[in-house]
């Protein structure tokens, strides 16, 4: 057992390395980074945060960010919810080939999208607002989301449901105060999946957005072309974006390893 | 089991609502695309089937397909076998087992840009970790905007880095259901370690790994930020991925004729194959 | 084949067990025989299952030692001491055939092919698994499986013991009595010493020779299924077996006599031990239900609850705040009756501290020994 766990010990280490050097960058100063290699930062600098922190241009591609997120998990998960439901409890026309579907949106490259995209958001005259990228995330969360509830649900016995019914709730009561408590594991990790996915796409995100609903990562492009090359601003801009996945997977950590086994094939 | 319900389609509405929106508009503007030709001003010319023909026939859609395929190709080999063996030798409880998990699943969560960022200024020759490390420590001439291999190794390395843990994860989720009684039962029968992999371990991972194998390649299939953030296709065109290629296409050359058709032959390709690795994969459960 | 020693055996999950109550198994002696048909029946928690890993040999006692045919194995893994173990959940290896799974512990040991085929298709035809022996495993119905299990048990020829880890867990309830009298069939075809491992005492007492009784980590008794009911040397043997269980009624001991609500009981034989245990420790006066007859005459009593269960009827009385049950065949009184209770003295025993503290007397001592 001792021997054997020297191998997670040294693939964590092999994560950790190059955000080590990520985050060594955020604090070094400009002349440091380009003037040769230095293992740790010399001159301890905070310059690049407080950059970050006090122009809005920055700051406001996070809140944008964060913004459109939240926005797609709350829509992925609550649409999500009832059909994951439908699909777990009931045969109907065509049930298997619409959840087949569902999954093939998964394989679209965004890539292929992104111009259409483009083209239809601006005429429905949404574009460059939190909800276009919110509803465009859509497209690969939600299938993901049902993906995974409907194996959460799979777990639940049926008599969960007669029961209830025998009690005399009505299906929505049923559904809000009994049921999705008793699969609390499987929304939290679904909401966690459809946030990763959202907070890490940028292809379409960028797209999408010119000015207002900017995302952070789009303002780090930008950056690293025009202003030259500043490593550090970039560096700490970057560090700055692992924090929220972070603080979301601490909260799931233990259903993590859960959340697509629970899905069926 | 489960019963017959029509009505069980409001329940599927909003989600097929929301997703259609986004699958069938944009789909539809790509196939009439594909089949027209267009010198601006919004202006469209019936093209038929041409750009389907010439782009298969292209020599610079074969050659970013095979880069594509190679890439998906090592990355599934490396990560596969990589994650299985982690998740292997990770403890079955305790207290390191959510530490463990938290800190493997960090690099899904960084943004895609920012992967390819972090792995940019890591492996700058003389200035980043990685760089400095191989050139002037083990004295390895690398630099990969010069160096084709250098780059191909460097993306190959960062995917691994970045998606070896949701393998993890999956093969972990799918070893710790196994139940005690296996093991013992398997320790009775005098079964070697290899033995226990082979007629308990793996068995009992196939629903996970099938997921894990198919989403892997999914998306490393449609991977674009990543390596066009990190060697921005080159150095020439030796990393040019189909996704990037296809990008160049339609926003560089704003050629959406051939970027559309090539669109369609593409996500055809995805299904096609993960249709194929599903099929394979799952073949057994049926006979 | 061999006979089993457990000696002065003691088990803790603890790192630092300090009193007895750190202990899953406290102070275990015992010898099984060769050949024999044993359960092991206790309720949840009492330590049976970590005795029965400790034989297999997947755990290492705290303490003591376990011996086969007197050479110790105590340090041995699982698969050197030549021992099967069927578990709660059928255990199969989903991947393989019937007949592979069959021949997977043969094939692992390096047993030729021909030896291989001819145990399998042996077995096979004991079990009843033959005509699926091409068949996938991972298929089969949950009773099939178990078969299985108990196949590749069975299969090696050479087995020291055979135990079961509570087999009958998952089988449907109409299959249950099948697969048991199917393994009590084979106890008899192959004639391993088999350890059958249950909370359920009529899997244990239909099953086995000798039931060993176990509560709280300790042994209570050890015997036939005639000798636990006839004479339970602990009030838990008394309660656990038997529908209802055996009448605990605390009582005092004056002078030798057993003194209950002010009326003396008339005991089987004269009280064992020293006269100072009987006046310091808790003594109870335990009688089987069948033992207790309503009559005329005896201990004034009265009927709070009547239940016909088909073949009798129980009849549950009240002497002030004890409960006791009586078991007639006859017309039973109606709830509120006025009734007296009379006690078989043959079957009537002191308990001292829950162990049986009476000499039996002469003519089931008789029985016993010609038994």
């Amino acid at each position: 057992m001792q021997k054997r766990s020297i191998v997670p010990i040294l693939y964590i280490l092999f994560l950790m390395l190059p955000i080590y050097w990520l985050v060594a960058m955020s604090f070094k100063t400009t002349n440091e980074i380009l003037s040769g290699f230095s293992l740790f930062p010399q001159t301890f600098t905070l310059d690049a945060y407080r950059t970050i922190f006090t122009d809005p241009t920055w700051y406001w591609g996070y809140i944008n960010s964060i913004l459109y997120v939240s926005i797609n998990t709350v829509i992925s998960v609550a649409v999500a919810l009832p059909a994951a439901y439908a699909f777990s409890r009931y045969r109907f026309l065509g049930d298997k080939q619409l959840f087949f579907w569902l999954l093939t949106n998964r394989m679209a490259p965004a890539a292929v999208f992104a111009l259409p995209f483009f083209q239809l958001y601006s005429a429905v005259g949404i574009f460059d607002t939190h909800l276009a990228v919110a509803l465009a995330h859509c497209l690969f969360n939600i299938p993901l989301a049902v993906w995974i509830l409907e194996g959460f649900m799979g777990g639940v016995p049926k008599e969960l449901d007669e029961t209830a019914y025998v009690d005399g709730y009505s299906f929505p009561r049923f559904f809000v105060t009994i049921f999705i408590p008793s699969i609390k594991a499987g929304v939290g990790v679904a909401a966690f999946f459809a946030f990763m996915f959202s907070w890490v796409e940028l292809l379409l995100a960028k797209t999408l957005t010119a000015v207002a609903a900017k995302p952070i990562a789009a303002t780090m492009t930008k950056t690293a072309s025009s202003a030259g090359y500043e490593l550090g601003l970039l560096a700490a801009a970057g560090t700055l974006t692992i924090i929220p996945g972070a603080i979301v997977i601490y909260f799931v950590r233990n259903y993590i390893a859960k959340g697509f086994a629970m899905g069926r094939v | 089991m489960k019963t017959e319900n029509q009505k069980a389609w409001f329940f599927v509405l909003p989600v097929l609502l929301l997703v259609a929106f986004n699958a069938l508009i944009p789909m539809m503007t790509v196939v009439n695309y594909s089949v027209q030709e267009t010198f601006g001003d919004n202006v469209f010319f019936w093209q038929g089937l041409d750009w389907f023909e010439q782009i298969l026939r292209s020599e610079r859609f074969h050659a970013s397909l095979g880069r594509q395929f190679m890439f998906t190709f090592l990355i599934l080999i490396i990560e596969v076998p990589l994650g299985i063996a982690i998740a292997l030798s990770m403890p079955r409880s305790g207290f390191w087992v959510p530490v463990c998990l938290v800190l493997m699943a960090l690099p899904m969560l960084i943004p895609w840009n920012v992967v390819g960022a972090m792995w940019n200024i890591f492996a700058l020759p003389d200035i980043g970790l990685l760089g400095y490390f191989l050139n002037h420590v083990l004295g390895i001439h690398y630099d990969m905007t010069q160096d084709p291999i250098a780059a191909w190794v460097t993306i190959i390395t960062m995917d691994v880095w970045h998606w070896t843990s949701l393998v993890v994860l999956l093969s972990y989720a799918g070893l710790v259901s196994i139940p005690d009684a296996y093991y013992q039962a398997a320790k009775i029968d005098g079964a070697s370690n290899w033995s226990v992999f082979r007629f308990i371990q793996l068995p009992k991972m196939k629903t996970v790994l099938t997921i894990a194998i198919l989403l892997r390649f999914m998306d490393s299939f449609n991977i674009y930020t990543e390596p066009f953030v990190l060697t921005g296709g080159g150095p020439g065109n030796s990393t040019t991925l189909l996704s990037i290629d296809l990008v160049k296409i339609a926003l560089g050359q704003f050629d959406l004729g051939p970027a559309a058709a090539m669109s369609l032959i593409y996500f055809a390709i995805t299904l096609l194959v993960s249709w194929l690795f599903y099929t394979l994969m799952t073949k057994d459960d049926l006979n | 084949m061999a006979k089993i020693t457990l000696s002065n055996l003691r088990h803790s999950y603890l790192p630092n067990p300090s009193s007895d109550d750190d202990y899953a198994l406290k102070e275990i002696d015992l010898d099984w025989n060769d050949g024999g048909a044993y359960a092991l029946l206790g309720p949840s928690g009492c330590g049976k299952s970590t005795l029965l890993n400790i034989i297999s040999g997947l755990l290492v006692p705290s303490e003591g030692q376990i011996l086969f045919d007197g050479a110790n194995v105590t340090d041995l893994p699982p698969d050197q001491r030549n021992i099967a173990q069927v578990f709660q959940f059928p255990v199969i290896y989903d991947t393989m055939s019937v007949y592979d799974n069959l021949a997977f512990p043969l094939r692992n040991r390096g047993r030729d092919e021909s030896v291989v085929n001819e145990r399998v298709m042996a077995i096979a035809e004991m079990l009843e698994l033959t005509e699926m022996l091409d068949q996938k495993a991972a298929g089969l119905s949950p009773d099939n499986k178990q078969k299985i299990s108990m196949g590749r048990g069975l299969v090696r020829e050479d087995v020291n013991v055979v135990m079961f880890d509570e087999p009958l867990t998952v089988i449907d309830p109409h299959l249950k009595w099948k697969l048991r009298s199917k393994l009590k069939e084979l106890h008899q075809r192959v004639k391993a010493t088999m350890i059958y491992v249950t909370h359920d005492q009529t899997e244990a007492l239909t099953f086995a020779d000798q039931v060993v009784v176990m509560q709280e980590g300790e042994v209570v008794q050890i015997g036939t299924p005639v000798e636990l009911f006839d004479r339970p040397a602990h009030t838990f043997v008394g309660h656990f077996i038997g529908s209802p269980g055996m009448n605990v009624l605390t009582c005092e001991v004056t002078d030798g006599t057993a003194m209950f609500e002010g009326h003396a009981v008339t005991l089987e034989g004269p009280i064992t031990g020293n006269a100072h245990a009987a006046s310091t420790g808790r003594t109870e006066i335990g009688i089987r239900p069948e033992f207790v007859s309503i009559g005329k005459t005896g201990l004034p009593a009265t009927v709070t609850k009547v239940s016909d269960v088909g073949r009798h009827v129980v009849v549950e009385c009240h002497i002030g705040e004890h409960r006791i049950n009586a078991i007639t065949e006859g017309a039973a009184p109606a709830k509120g009756d006025a009734v007296h209770l009379e006690f078989a003295p043959d079957q009537t025993r002191l308990y001292i501290d829950g162990w049986v503290a009476t000499e039996p007397t002469p003519a089931l001592q008789a029985t016993e020994k010609e038994g």
